[in-house]
């Protein structure tokens, strides 16, 4: 699978628990990452495989199953990556950069549109504003993580010790919280 | 034993514990940082530090090592260039009395650095044995193996990780931590004192020692051979074992862990058990020079794997069955690009924005701040290597003479000045340059995750420590001109420029503002703008914050990303950009 998305959202931390849950599984698991100049404010892509051996970090261009979007731009610079029958979760969220902030560039209008029309399975999923009714902005990581948990099948209860395990103390209730609207989102999309 | 998941990084540091080193030692650089982070967080038994920079870390170890304790040194590859010297005389001077491993975090494909250096050749130059890890697993294991090699062989050992064995995760299954050695001093003056005549003794040994370990290479349990399919073989290494495995399950493997000095016996006889021999290596033909010296000749080798960049699974595969190479995965191509940018608050910035509207030139150098070589500040001209922006710019003052000197400024981070620039300014002054520099003193060696270092007081293991006080160690180099500013503060700060470049004599700017990053708390709320006063002239946009952009040709400042520096207010011709609170 692939976690696509803007330097600073947060996906090291969401595909760090989707690695632990698979873990808990007794299950192999593999995932890669850059870090550095890219983290600030840049394109960052996040791979990860389990199963009962994984070889290779990397995926094959074209064979992933599943995309995970954090940001819409990023969502469809990636997903050719994904294989033709394969599935992009995406966090209906549109974060400018700097070259369209400047004015040099435009962000296009119709990504919704333009990721339906790469022919895989698109779910698509307002985190921002789940996590802001539930009182918590930061949980948008856990919603989205919700909605990509119901699309596989790694047991829920592997699901919710991985996030007591790594998110803040203070923070695990709204988490479980943000874990089940983005878990229910995600189900009624199937 | 208890399973864990573990970065490449981590595992070498889980490493270090189990094989009983007491001293750690590294400067941050990408991919090789949380080494000695995680050392800090998780084994308070060993001392570590981050040193001023590679060659202190390595001599530092080297210290512990005489002193009979296990030492570990960690780097990134460019960071061995800059330990080289001590490097190269460790390889004589060799480890018994405690063993050794100089970690090198190679970085193919550059996601976070200047070249692609394949640092396995410094095994072959340096003559030491290089072990490179495939996982996670490995990577913790090989560390154990690391000093009991640099023990038995009275060698320090390289740990070859790159990029996707150091920032990748996988299971690890725990070791027994072993008893560290006993701290003891003897004076071995024999073992110890480079000098030519001793050198020369060494010399013998160092040659004596490559054939003891090409022996023990024959057939240790880093080098794994594993016959499948007898048709065709790959000889392999590192993480490229795992992408091989992937894209072609039927093939013949010799994985070597020990990827320096190979061994001939060993190579022969995998060699005799397949049909077609393939090399499978990312960068250099590493392997397959040593084996071309062998007079083994691989059926494919670097004449269909590339050279250039990381190899992934499609280019491999592309490679074993004689496409075109993937280069890079296919992507729309007309979408906007998001390059990474200088973070909202950024204190780089004020400064930045200044040399661009001097129209100044700039000799920059390494850390966050490369990054205002970017539209739309585009204030620096060139980026060398750590320290070189002090050098490069006396050369540029000795080439053209004063005149162009004048608006012409090094620009160097305070951590980057620490690690190799002081000497750079000290040479400036020494050679009666007229050189302009700033310290961006942000408090942090940024880029790498905000790591303390000597500006700062704080040390590795988190003790308060002496706080270097950079205007007065300007002043004792020599510099007839010291001034400290605000970046925030858009005139004072050209104010300082401006009398520098005028000022006889070297001149030394310090910005002084920390990480916007690491003080978030002292953030101030979101700046607005006046829709009424906005005319929309897109001069704020030249502070090329990411938190400002254009709408329907009015300025609109993202609230959740303004940390409230002001920085733009001041370049708002029409005062249009106001602070929240004046509403």
């Amino acid at each position: 699978m692939l976690i696509a998305g803007v330097g600073g959202q947060g996906i090291i931390l969401a595909s760090e628990i989707i690695a632990l849950s698979a873990m808990k599984e007794g299950l192999d698991v593999k995932k890669a990452e850059v870090h550095g100049m890219s983290q600030r404010g840049g394109s960052v892509v996040s791979t990860l495989r389990y199963g009962q051996k994984v070889f290779s970090p990397l995926i094959k261009s074209g064979t992933a199953d599943i995309l995970l979007g954090f940001e819409k731009l990023e969502a469809y610079r990636t997903a050719q990556a994904v294989k033709p029958d394969g599935v992009i979760i995406v966090n209906d969220q549109e974060i400018y950069p700097i070259t369209v902030a400047s004015g040099k560039a435009k962000y296009p209008q119709n990504l919704d549109q333009l990721l339906v029309q790469t022919g895989r399975k698109v779910i698509k999923i307002d985190a921002y504003n789940i996590a802001k009714e539930l009182g918590e902005v930061r949980a948008v990581n856990v919603v989205i993580l919700g909605a990509l948990a119901s699309q596989l099948d790694l047991n829920k209860e592997s699901w919710l010790s991985a996030i007591k395990e790594r998110v803040p103390k203070k923070a695990v209730q709204v988490n479980l919280k943000a874990f089940q609207k983005g878990w229910e989102v995600g189900e009624k999309q199937v | 034993m208890q399973k864990v998941l573990l970065s490449g990084n981590e595992a070498v540091a889980r490493g270090a514990y189990e094989a009983g080193i007491r001293v750690a030692t590294a400067y941050p650089g990408t991919p090789s940082t949380e080494i000695l982070q995680a050392v800090a967080d998780n084994y308070p038994d060993i001392y570590c530090e981050w040193s001023v920079n590679e060659k202190v870390a390595v001599e530092v170890a080297i210290g512990a090592s005489f002193g009979g304790v296990r030492s570990l040194s960690a780097m990134k590859h460019v960071g061995l260039n800059v330990a080289a010297d001590p490097f190269f005389s460790l390889a004589y001077i060799g480890s018994a009395t405690g063993g050794m491993v100089i970690v090198s975090a190679d970085d193919p494909s550059m996601h976070s650095s200047q070249n692609e250096q394949d640092n396995r050749n410094y095994g072959r130059h340096a003559k030491v044995p290089v072990l490179e890890p495939a996982d996670s697993q490995e990577a913790k294991d090989f560390t154990v193996w690391a000093i009991k090699i640099s023990e038995r062989f009275d060698t320090p050992v390289i740990l070859r990780l790159t990029t996707r064995i150091s920032h990748s995760k996988s299971v690890v299954e725990l070791g027994e931590p072993v008893k560290p050695n006993k701290a003891t001093y003897e004076k071995d003056v024999n073992q110890r004192m480079i000098l030519p005549a001793i050198a020369r003794k060494m010399r013998i040994k160092v040659e004596e020692r490559l054939k003891k370990l090409i022996e023990w290479g024959e057939d240790c349990p880093l080098n794994i051979m594993e016959i499948r399919d007898k048709k065709a073989g790959v000889i392999t290494c590192g993480v490229t074992y795992h992408h091989v495995r992937e894209v072609a399950p039927e093939l013949s493997t010799l994985k070597l862990g020990m990827v320096y000095p190979i061994p001939p016996k060993l190579v022969r006889k995998f060699t005799d058990s397949v049909k077609e021999l393939y090399i499978v290596e990312e960068l250099d033909p590493f392997i397959e020079m040593e084996l071309n010296h062998l007079g083994i000749f691989p059926k494919k080798g670097k004449d269909v794997v590339p050279v250039l960049y990381e190899l992934n699974p499609e280019r491999v595969e592309a490679a074993l069955k004689g496409e075109p190479d993937p280069i890079s995965p296919p992507m729309p191509s007309d979408i906007p690009n998001r390059p990474p940018v200088l973070c909202p608050g950024c204190p780089h910035t004020g400064v930045f924005y200044n040399l661009h509207r001097m129209k100044a030139r700039a000799t920059g150098d390494i850390g966050c701040y490369t990054l205002g070589a970017l539209p739309p500040l585009s204030a620096m001209d060139t980026c060398v290597c750590m320290g070189a922006s002090l050098g490069n710019a006396l050369g540029l003052e000795k080439a053209l003479g004063e005149e162009f000197n004048k608006n012409l400024f090094a620009v160097i981070g305070e951590s980057t000045f620490i690690h190799s620039g002081i000497t750079g300014l000290v040479n400036c002054i020494y050679n009666k340059g007229n050189t302009n520099l700033i310290i961006l003193d942000n408090r942090a060696t940024a880029m790498t995750g905000h790591q303390p270092n000597p500006a700062t007081g704080v040390t590795l293991m988190g003790e308060t420590t002496h706080e270097l006080d950079l205007a007065e160690l300007a002043r004792a180099c020599g510099a007839s001109y010291v001034a400290e500013v605000d970046p925030y503060d858009l005139a004072k700060t050209r104010k300082a420029l401006e009398e520098a470049s005028e000022s006889e004599g070297v001149s030394v700017v310090i910005s002084k503002r920390p990480c916007a990053l690491i003080v978030r708390d002292e953030w101030k709320p979101a700046l607005r703008v006046d829709v009424e006063a906005c005319n929309g002239c897109r001069l704020c946009l030249q502070v090329g914050c990411p938190a400002l952009s254009m709408k329907e040709k009015i300025a609109v400042i993202d609230r959740v990303l303004c940390t409230g520096c002001g920085v733009c207010a001041q370049v708002c011709p029409e005062e249009a950009i106001l602070e929240r609170a004046v509403i």
